[in-house]
């Protein structure tokens, strides 16, 4: 492009170019602010709707396991605990499985077969979360209960130190049954962006590590990880994020009790499903201001991940730079 | 397609939609989940019959006294009935519809419907996680002929909020002064033991599937699934089956006349064949309506609904108001709802 | 053992783990997929769209609640994506690296993953209170504010593929930068904003929380965006629990219809980005 031949703009075009651009601009800039006003009107709304609860309750609404709306008592215990431990046994169970299934779809898969398998994957996350809910409560839970609870009843229930977490009798629903459909719901979202960023990898990098005689397994954990795991950890956040804030898939199956145990075979409850199960229903306005505070933790548990989350990158970023 | 045209099409799409503002319904309601497939199939008939439309909002009792409060709906629902002092402090005028029965269903080897027997205290006393094993010596002392095993029981609840655990925790209370300080009666409680179901389905589906369980469900579920229900010893010291007959029983022997605001609640009432877990769910309108249009033809809804609605209630296990109960409530009707002096419903 | 010999080793096992983690996964789809198809086909009938939602007892369809959920899910989409490209644009093309940029982008991302419940919470708070009711306008609305974190994301990646000299050609004739958005950047970047659509699309189709407090359901036929609306999440939420077959039979089958639109959607999307974006090789 020659410099020199510049384009000549008249005075009156160049005056509607410059309201057009005023007026563009400001559009979208208010878009833009929008976004920030958005997040803070959710806040504040949440906040003063919580504030009956938060004021009356004060810090113990966090460390008390009561929830007794007949004598108007709530804390967060319970929820707080349900939602941290079946979103960690969700992502534990899950990130391993959909590392292997992108593995599967982006190294060993026949290319005929890619397409058929990749689509059943992404066919998983267009299942509604109601969906995982009624199928986790009418045939996997009963599958649990009869076969596999029994079986860690009697197998690790027996063993010191971890036989605590499978104590009780086999009710089939209960914080592991909410755990493992969460891992089966969250299993495409991570699986996909796992899959779409180890595509990404050029293929040079790759066929320099087998030049150099590394099995497959190392071109994998050693050059495409590595190379792509701004995009991993995205997808692990996305994940994490969808299963804290879970309500459907969780509610069927979750057991519905206002109660920490340590037995994972035992019910609880999380924050979403106490809110979805409760909120209309709830008469008095601490019932419904405790349910609101209960919204306004899990935003900040989301918001605490998504920092970390951030913050990690950030730090896998700069490590990556000044390794070079 | 640029996305010019996209977004052209997509604003044109969205004008044709909002033109179409046209009120179905014109009257509204809000509330209980209990009785809403029953009114929502009256609502559907008188609807063909008449052209009026119903829409009825199940969401809860809570709600339905929240929406009528704020005035955003011509009647609310609730399980519960309101207090006579909270009535007239919101100027409300409340009166029973419908009544149905809470019933104890249970899923032990062996045990077929209508065996087992029960009264409110023992039952009382397996929530409370009193009494662990169906051997116990409470259990075999009312069943003396029946085989019990030595199962643990597995005592499940509705976890979502609902007027089927108001009835139930209120009829546990008032037979066990445990119970009463424990836990308490509403539409939500905490439960010391067991697990939490989600609506009438998960209750009995939890139930079928966990042996030694023990639930309770709306009658109309117990029927249609088959369940094994309980037998209830009730204030008369007679065991009762729960069926329409034993609930109508219920709400006939109980004194209505000298209710206050029909402040009744029907469970553990006296009578030979009363079923002790009985409810009638009630309508709220206002005593002087803001709307009086909406609630006359509200109230032309309820007479159709007692005159003609009392075949489609049998069909879903619902029963209907006893005869003389329903005089009496459109005579309050005359009395108590008025709009500048002269009633709402002739 | 030698070091090649365990290289191997490892090799053999890590790729056996995923053949069978690809199995599991497989396995879990198939089963969820079959219950789904199997209950949802059997009540597949013409039915389904051109009758109401009955009553107990009754047979009927899903009419009212499929036209709730595409009134709600068009004007949500009508509002929020607007919203999202302009925002995307201006992360994009004005904002840079700047720090207000780089706090709209952190905000997006907490919107993004915010539980779709806070969100009902919120428009109920906001609408639902002061209108008195719930109505159709608040489900709108909810279903906005889910959308709209999602088209901002997709749209500012979708602009920074653009190649440089594109731009550089435009502003090079003179062509302040709305210009160039508007008649350069935007018909390049095109199918990677439709695709953004579509993915909001689908993303708010299956949503059921944020409606349980904002629409609602109703049992009739309604256009009336001030009063509640039937929509195909509730009713399949209120149905499924019930102990009737014919609305257990009509959960299973909207719900259906739900999964084959989404994926519908989001096949497409693939389609459409793969057809007309230039090829990714550098």
């Amino acid at each position: 492009m020659d410099q020199a031949t510049a384009f000549v703009i008249e005075p009156r075009h160049a005056a509607r170019q410059r309201l057009g651009e005023q007026i563009f601009r400001g559009a979208t800039l208010t878009a833009a602010v929008l976004v920030l006003v958005l997040l803070g009107g959710v806040t504040i709304a949440l906040i003063k709707g919580a504030w009956p609860a938060l004021s009356h309750f004060k810090l113990q609404f966090l460390t008390r396991e009561i929830w007794n709306p007949v004598t108007e008592k709530f804390g967060a215990l319970a929820a707080i605990y349900g939602t941290l431990v079946t979103s960690a046994i969700a992502m534990a169970v899950a990130i391993p499985l959909s590392f292997g299934i992108s593995i599967f779809l982006t190294e060993l898969c026949p290319a005929w077969l890619k397409r058929p398998v990749g689509v059943a994957v992404e066919l998983l996350a267009a299942v509604p979360s109601i969906i995982f809910g009624i199928w986790g409560l009418f045939v996997f839970a009963p599958i649990l209960q009869r076969h596999v609870q029994p079986w860690l009843i009697a197998h690790l229930g027996v063993l010191p130190g971890i036989g605590a977490l499978f104590q009780g009798p086999p009710f089939g629903i209960g914080i592991l049954t909410a755990s493992l459909v969460l891992a089966i719901m969250v299993l495409p979202f991570i699986a996909s962006v796992m899959r779409d960023v180890f595509e990404t990898v050029p293929d040079v990098l790759r066929e320099s590590a087998y030049g150099l005689g590394a099995t497959t397994w190392e071109v994998i954990w050693k050059v495409v990880l590595p190379y792509s795991r701004t995009g991993v950890v995205g997808g692990i956040m996305l994940g994490l994020g969808r299963a804290l804030g879970e309500t459907m898939a969780v509610t069927f199956v979750i057991g519905n009790a206002h109660r920490v145990s340590t037995s994972l075979l035992a019910p609880g409850t999380t924050i979403s499903a106490s809110i979805a199960n409760e909120f209309t229903e709830a008469v008095g306005d601490l019932y419904t201001s405790s349910l609101i505070a209960l919204g306004v933790l899990l935003f900040l548990i989301t918001f605490a991940v998504i920092s970390a989350a951030r913050l990690m990158l950030r730090r896998l970023d700069r490590k990556a730079l000044a390794s070079v | 397609m640029s996305l010019a045209s996209v977004q052209r099409v997509m604003v044109a799409a969205a004008a044709v939609a909002l033109t179409g503002l046209v009120h179905a319904a014109d009257i509204s309601g809000a509330g209980a989940t209990f009785p809403y497939p029953i009114y929502s199939k009256w609502a559907d008939a008188y609807k063909t019959q008449t052209g009026t439309g119903l829409n009825y909002q199940s969401i809860g009792s809570g709600g339905g006294i929240k929406q009528i409060k704020a005035k955003t709906v011509t009647f609310g629902a609730s399980d519960m009935p309101l207090k006579p002092d909270e009535l007239k402090a919101s100027g409300l005028v409340q009166f029973p519809m419908i009544i149905g029965g809470v019933v104890p269903v249970v899923n032990i080897k062996g045990i077929g419907p209508g065996q087992l027997t029960l009264d409110g205290a023992t039952l009382a006393a397996i929530y409370l996680g009193d009494i662990k094993t169906w051997n116990d010596p409470a259990i075999r002392k009312l069943n003396p002929k029946l085989a019990l095993p030595a199962t643990a029981i597995a005592p499940v609840y509705r976890s979502d909020g609902s007027g089927t655990n108001f009835l139930f925790t209120d009829y546990l209370s008032k037979q066990s002064p445990k119970f009463k300080d424990n836990i308490g009666a509403a539409t939500s409680v905490q439960w010391p033991v067991g697990i939490g179901a989600k609506g009438n389905e998960g209750l009995a589906n939890q139930a079928t599937q966990t042996d030694g369980a023990i639930g309770y469900v709306e009658f109309a579920y117990a029927k249609q699934n088959k369940m094994a229900n309980v037998l209830l010893i009730n204030q008369a010291h007679k065991a009762v089956a729960p069926s329409a007959a034993s609930f109508q029983a219920a709400a006939s022997n109980a004194d209505w006349t000298h209710a206050d605001g029909y402040y009744l609640i029907l469970t553990d009432q006296a009578g030979a064949n009363s079923w002790p877990i009985t409810g009638a769910s009630f309508i709220l309108v206002y005593s002087n309506p803001p709307d009086p249009a909406a609630t006359g033809e509200a109230l032309k809804f309820f007479a159709w609904a007692y005159k003609n609605g009392t075949q489609m209630a049998a069909d879903l296990d619902y029963v209907p108001l006893p005869p003389a109960l329903i005089k009496q409530v459109e005579a309050t009707w005359k009395t108590s709802i008025t709009a500048h002096g002269a009633p709402v419903w002739k | 053992m030698t070091r090649r010999f365990s290289r191997k080793v490892t090799n053999i096992v890590a790729l056996a783990l995923s053949v069978g983690a690809t199995g599991v996964g497989l396995l879990f789809l198939g089963a969820i997929l079959y219950t789904l198809l199997k209950n949802g086909f059997a009540g597949m009938s013409l039915h389904l769209f051109t009758q109401m939602t009955p009553p107990p007892g009754a047979a009927g369809g899903l009419l009212n609640a499929i036209f709730g959920s595409a009134m709600m899910t068009l004007i949500g989409i009508a509002v929020g994506a607007p919203l999202g490209v302009l925002a995307g644009t201006y992360l994009a093309e004005y904002g840079g690296n700047s720090k207000l940029s780089a706090v709209i982008r952190f905000v997006n991302d907490v919107l993004l993953s915010a539980p779709s419940i806070i969100v009902g919470l919120f428009v109920y708070q906001i609408v639902v209170v002061p209108m008195g009711h719930f109505s159709a306008i608040a489900g709108a609305l909810a279903l906005a504010v889910i959308a709209i974190p999602v088209t901002v994301r997709t749209t500012e990646d979708m602009l920074r593929l653009v190649p440089q000299g594109m731009k550089d050609a435009s502003t090079a004739l003179g062509a302040y930068p709305w210009r160039t958005t508007l008649s350069v950047i935007y018909p390049a970047a095109r199918s990677g904003i439709l695709t953004g659509l579509l993915l909001a699309i689908a993303r708010v189709s299956g949503e059921t929380a944020p409606l349980l407090f904002t629409a609602l359901n109703n049992q009739f036929w309604s256009k009336d965006l001030n009063a509640p609306i039937a929509n195909l999440p509730v009713v399949i939420y209120q149905f499924a629990q019930s102990p009737y077959p014919e609305w257990q039979q009509l959960a299973w089958s909207g719900a259906l219809l739900i999964t084959l639109t989404i994926l519908a959607l989001s096949i497409f999307a693939r389609i459409v980005v793969s057809a007309l974006q230039p090829a990714r090789r550098s």
